[in-house]
């Protein structure tokens, strides 16, 4: 019953959050010193050019009408029409949405077992070489931006120390991502060293708060063996907490790829992101910027709900 | 977050929860990656705001054939447009550190003030400032940014404004953690009983006891503040149009990469020496002020 009440008001707050996320998308959005029409057609644009685009966009609207109009498209599946060619925008961004959800599914099935690896042994390890190496790679790799590990990446392995690796990606239109191997390995290496560090130390973090535990300090005390203490007192507690890491490295994925995108000429939302912004393409930066806050709050989402339900300490202190 | 934290409430002797600045500092200093962090800050900030005045070119000034490595009287040669490199990194690190700054200290002016009021008021208030915090986490950083930028456009301004808001509900929740434990303190309630006005109380009792969470925060926000910043010059969004910035210049030199690195690597170090070192900084000050020399991982 507890836990029940608890899903369903996390499930509200996702929802609310989303809701204002739209808002705040839409008024900022509104927020152009010129009209749109203009800002896309130039200046040299007729009136009736400007009155014909302002009527094939809806922007002859008053805002709240322009508003609930965009959102009821959003949930129905309908963002619009892009501003640069009229084309409705899942026409076009749909093989980008996919190359995109496909490099971040492939960096995360590299960095989430990565990361809870690194994470947990440097716990149990904790101080020692390992531990203090990790330490000080991870914090070095974490404060760097994306696109500079990149960029030196593709310096040391695709154009002037080694010649390993290709430094773009070549995707053509209507091809599958995959069918580039070779160009996956450096936007993949970007994306796992961005995340990995400091998703780690979260992992190290809570594992060390788990290892510190009354019940574990209770288990060996015991008398039970390392083994046992290990995988049947602390791993089961250390799960929520892992719930939490994959929404936080989903999250950390969903920013990341704007820029990884970017810098090896990746076809995927994040280079469509950077193009709509330029062009200002509003709508296409307005479904974009909902699509990726979606994947934010979704899996955020999930994470809290799954740590609801798999940790027994939370389950028995809510009821 | 462990049990360690001292629960006795005695004003005068006892250290507050976390140890006060000067101790904080003291400790911080004795650490190797704090004084390497600290160089590093130093050089790299000496670079972006002295630059300009020894650049030996000027910002956009032709000198000779594009993506060259040597040109006479170029140490590093020319940059996509013929320009000199050595000279757009000395002008390119300007705008991102100074930028970087001001949305930084924005950030620390309005999270403190937030996150104080809601850990000193509690209730209905506390539950409205923190859902709305929640809800601002929910968008990445820089997908903001550019969501303002496309209507708007790159002005410096409108680029202070969006990383100081985003930054500030980050700076609002450590501060009311770090809060909320020091409001339940003697001294408050002391000062309460004197008649001192809430203002005060905020800034004069519970801002001293939370400086030194607040000290790493301010260290981390300003290195991804600097991310931020030189990633949206990447993506070219730099304030001025051919401005030099560390950012677009990676960006706009990494066409020729294999025959003139110069462009790309300059700035790319530059950057990444730079986040290193207020990177650094953060994490001694955080183990300083967790009174061990241990990470407790960045939450």
């Amino acid at each position: 019953m507890g836990i029940l009440k608890l899903v369903i008001r996390r499930l509200a707050f996702g929802v609310v959050t989303l809701f204002v996320v739209s808002l705040a998308v839409f008024i900022l959005s509104q927020a152009l010193p010129s009209d749109p029409a203009r800002a896309v057609l130039g200046r040299e644009a007729t009136e009736e050019n400007v009155a014909a685009f302002r009527e094939k966009f809806g922007l002859d609207q008053s805002a709240v009408r322009q508003y609930t109009d965009w959102l009821g498209g959003l949930v129905s599946g309908d963002p619009g029409l892009s501003y640069s060619n009229g084309v409705p925008i899942m026409d076009f961004l749909g093989d980008r949405l996919k190359n995109s959800l496909f490099l971040m599914f492939a960096g995360s099935l590299i960095s989430i077992p990565l990361s809870l690896a690194i994470g947990a042994y440097a716990a149990l390890r904790r101080d020692k070489l390992f531990d203090n190496a990790n330490s000080v790679s991870s914090l070095i790799l974490a404060a760097m931006p994306e696109f500079v590990v990149g960029a030196l990446l593709t310096v040391l392995l695709a154009t002037n120390v080694w010649q390993i690796f290709p430094a773009t990606v070549r995707v053509r239109p209507g091809e599958q991502p995959w069918s580039d191997i070779d160009g996956l390995v450096l936007p993949l290496l970007t994306l796992t060293l961005a995340v990995t560090p400091y998703v780690s130390r979260v992992v190290r973090a809570s594992m060390i708060e788990v290892l510190e535990s009354d019940y574990v300090e209770m288990a060996r005390l015991k008398g039970l063996s390392e083994r046992t203490v290990l995988w049947r007192h602390a791993l089961p507690n250390a799960i929520g907490p892992t719930f939490q890491v994959i929404a936080l490295n989903i999250a950390y994925m969903a920013g990341g790829v704007i820029v990884v995108e970017a810098l090896f000429n990746y076809p995927g939302i994040g280079l469509a992101l950077r193009d709509a912004v330029r062009e200002v393409n509003l709508p296409v930066v307005q479904f974009l910027a909902m699509f990726i806050s979606l994947i934010y709050v979704v899996s955020n989402l999930l994470a809290d709900v799954g740590t609801i339900l798999v940790t027994p300490r939370l389950r028995t202190r809510l009821s | 977050m462990t049990a360690t934290t001292p629960t006795s409430t005695d004003p005068g002797s006892t250290p507050p929860v976390a140890a006060a600045p000067p101790g904080v500092l003291r400790t911080a200093w004795r650490m190797w990656r704090v004084r390497i962090g600290l160089l590093l800050l130093l050089l790299l900030a000496a670079v972006a705001l002295g630059g300009p005045f020894v650049a030996p070119y000027g910002e956009a000034e032709f000198v000779g054939t594009p993506n060259t490595r040597d040109v006479e009287g170029t140490r590093f040669g020319t940059d996509y447009f013929g320009q000199d490199v050595l000279s757009r990194f000395l002008f390119g690190g300007r705008s991102i550190l100074v930028l970087a700054t001001l949305s930084t200290a924005m950030a620390l002016v309005l999270g403190v003030t937030i996150g104080l009021v809601a850990a000193y008021n509690r209730g209905r208030l506390d539950d409205l400032l923190m859902r709305t915090m929640d809800v601002s986490l929910a968008f990445p950083q820089l997908l903001l940014a550019l969501v303002a930028l496309t209507t708007i456009g790159p002005k410096p301004w409108l680029i202070v404004l969006i990383v100081g808001f985003t930054t500030t509900p980050r700076i609002a929740r450590i501060t009311r953690g770090a809060a909320v434990p020091v409001v339940e303190r003697d001294f408050v309630g002391a000062a309460e009983a004197l008649g001192e006005s809430r203002p005060r109380i905020l800034w004069s009792e519970l801002l001293p006891n939370v400086s030194g969470p607040l000290l790493v925060e301010a260290n981390l926000r300003l290195t991804y503040s600097i991310g931020i910043i030189a990633s949206l010059g990447f993506l070219g969004f730099s304030t001025r149009v051919n401005a030099a910035d560390w950012g677009l210049m990676v960006n706009e030199n990494r066409a020729a990469l294999s025959v003139q690195p110069w462009g790309t690597v300059l700035p790319a170090i530059a950057i990444a020496l730079l986040t290193i070192g207020t990177g650094l900084i953060a994490d001694g000050l955080s183990r300083a002020s967790a009174g061990i020399d241990r990470a407790k991982g960045d939450q």
